[in-house]
């Protein structure tokens, strides 16, 4: 049996990070995920790894990039506007192909926007929030002990496949405490680094990291293979959990700690004699909708609950293509949907 | 028969894209001697920026990494942080080290990074065709600064090397001019003393080339070389800035 402790969720990443064998951490303070830092400072010279306070955001996503490229098992964190600023090293990042994990613990926006939770940066995760035609495999935590498991997830598929993985979650979950259990030992692929750029010691040809490809033709075949790659992904790495969906007559879509509510909404829509189920996505991106496929024929609609003016919902809308009535319903600026505001939504929904 | 003169081991043997009298080939080409002469290119990480020299990764023999526009220092941290016995140097221009990377480059040499930068200025942005850099001089005319560059207008020019010399973290700071083979050969002798800071692990070191741009000047390549002696030189004084006394 592995350790059983009572932790944040800012921390759990940390501690996820350096059990799945990082040992490189660039990052800037900004609230709600500061804990992240603090966590890697203390830890960090501990295990012989290296906590850099990077002078921006901009220099921390480019310290991940030069660890990256060294082959390293690496991570920044930030939340929103910090996220906004690491876009540049995201697309760089991105048409090099470097594995890193890049968490965003988000907060209100646009602008400077508040301190409080959203889920407002979904577009920018899952559609690419810099420039190019690139993907990041997004996983989106719900609970301290998922905050633990796809961190350590997250390294791995990086590495798989050669690419960013982003831990998204919110300002609820940075900050919230659960109990964690930790396995005694992490799963971690081993992956082929021999593309790094780690000195050649005059025994191979020299190795280039770069996103610069100046003839089209050449850009366009490199892009073909990013494609191919995010088609398998999308085949093979989506991941949600469907709850109480078997006779369910209206099922929530919803992510990260609205997924939480959603599950007091089922204890409340029981009692009054109404069965909602949960279809709750894990990977944002590849965004699950073989999820869909196995419970679209049972509810009479679905109901999409966000901490935002509903960007997950054009995927829902798009994995149900028009076979069902899809609603919405969702807060924003940092304000939390209440059991009542959904379940109001759902008496409504029924009496249409 | 001898071999008396011969490419370096660590610049490939394949032409160059610059342009006729310009001194990135000369720059290129004492970073390569010095790798070679110090036995240092298995073991070198170089990181090329953005401008004309975004692609010298095709020229430089040891591993390289292409770094996004001014975000070479912070790459270059990035690198030296995880693999700190291997040697890292940056190559950057002066639009990318003096403008947009501003904040990268001084933090680096205030936190003491022990990499090694080479810093070209040409008083001008080459790959754009030739706008305003951080480094043009007063009254240089520019494709953004048709009538010359006016303070009153366009600020003054930034002095790099006095600018980081302010500061505690770097170890070895110098400003060399490609010019003439008496400069050059001067120029090769602080390039080798940078790297053999990072070697001691003394910490950060940057070599200051003063550089041509014959194409977007507009002069010939000997007009460009007289035009670093005659008006460059003044502006940017020649000489160590920081670590005059450190013996490597």
């Amino acid at each position: 049996m592995g350790e059983k402790l009572l932790m944040k969720g800012n921390e759990v990443i940390a501690e996820a990070a350096i059990r799945a064998g990082c040992r490189h951490y660039f990052g800037y303070p900004i609230t709600p995920q500061t804990e992240i830092a603090h966590y890697m400072a203390k830890k960090m010279p501990k295990v012989g790894g290296v906590f850099l306070q990077a002078e921006s955001e901009v220099a921390a996503i480019n310290m991940v990039y030069g660890a990256a490229s060294a082959g390293k098992r690496v991570m920044t964190s930030s939340s929103s506007p910090g996220i906004s600023l690491k876009q540049e090293g995201i697309s760089y990042a991105s048409g090099a192909q470097l594995p890193a994990v890049v968490v965003n613990i988000m907060r209100g926006g646009p602008g400077l926007g508040g301190i409080q939770p959203s889920q407002s940066d979904y577009f920018q995760a899952t559609k690419g929030g810099g420039h190019g035609d690139y993907r990041m495999i997004v996983l989106a935590p719900s609970s301290v002990q998922e905050m633990y498991e796809l961190t350590v997830d997250a390294f791995n598929l990086a590495d798989t496949y050669r690419m960013l993985a982003m831990i998204l979650g919110d300002g609820i979950l940075g900050q919230m405490m659960e109990v964690v259990n930790f396995r005694d030992e992490e799963p971690i692929v081993q992956a082929d680094k021999s593309w790094a750029t780690t000195g050649h010691g005059m025994k191979r040809e020299h190795n280039v990291i770069t996103s610069i490809h100046l003839d089209p033709a050449v850009l366009e075949q490199w892009n073909k293979g990013l494609q191919e790659k995010y088609r398998v992904i999308a085949e093979k790495e989506q991941r949600y959990e469907l709850y109480r969906c078997e006779d369910a007559e209206i099922i929530i879509v919803a992510y990260g700690s609205v997924a939480r509510i959603a599950k007091n909404v089922i204890k409340v829509a029981e009692e009054e004699g109404i069965k909602v189920g949960l279809l709750r996505p894990i990977t944002l991106w590849p965004f699950p909708t073989k999820a869909f496929e196995q419970v679209i024929d049972k509810p009479r609609a679905f109901l999409t609950v966000e901490m935002s003016s509903g960007q997950m919902l054009e995927d829902v809308m798009l994995a149900v293509g028009g076979r069902k009535p899809v609603y919405f319903t969702g807060r924003m600026g940092g304000m939390i949907p209440q059991v009542d505001d959904i379940m109001a939504k759902i008496r409504e929904i029924r009496a249409n | 028969m001898a071999v008396v003169f011969d490419r370096p081991h660590a610049l490939v043997d394949i032409p160059m894209h610059y342009c006729p009298g310009c001194t990135h080939g000369i720059a290129h080409r004492l970073v390569a001697e010095a790798l070679d002469e110090l036995g240092i290119e298995g073991k070198t990480v170089g990181i090329s920026s953005v401008g004309c020299s975004y692609n010298n990764y095709f020229y430089f023999n040891c591993d390289m990494i292409q770094a996004p526009h001014g975000r070479a220092p912070a790459v270059a941290t990035g690198v030296k942080r995880s693999l700190p016995d291997n040697i890292v140097f940056t190559y950057q221009g002066d639009g990318d080290l003096a403008a947009i990377g501003t904040a990268e480059i001084v933090h680096a040499a205030a936190r003491g990074e022990n990499i090694t930068v080479i810093f070209i200025n040409n008083t001008i942005y080459g790959m754009t065709s030739g706008q305003m850099a951080p480094t043009t001089l007063l009254s240089q005319v520019t494709t953004t600064t048709p009538y010359g560059r006016d303070p009153k207008e366009h600020g003054f020019p930034i002095r790099v090397c006095e600018m980081l010399a302010t500061l505690s973290g770097p170890a070895y700071i110098e400003r060399v001019s490609l010019h003439d083979i008496k400069h050059i050969k001067k120029a090769k002798e602080a390039v080798k003393k940078a790297f053999k800071v990072q070697i001691a692990g003394k910490g950060f070191s940057l070599v200051e080339m003063l550089s041509t741009c014959p194409t977007n000047w507009g002069m010939t390549p000997l007009e460009a070389l007289d035009r670093i002696k005659n008006e460059m030189l003044e502006y940017y004084p020649l000489g160590v800035y920081a670590g005059k006394d450190l013996e490597v």
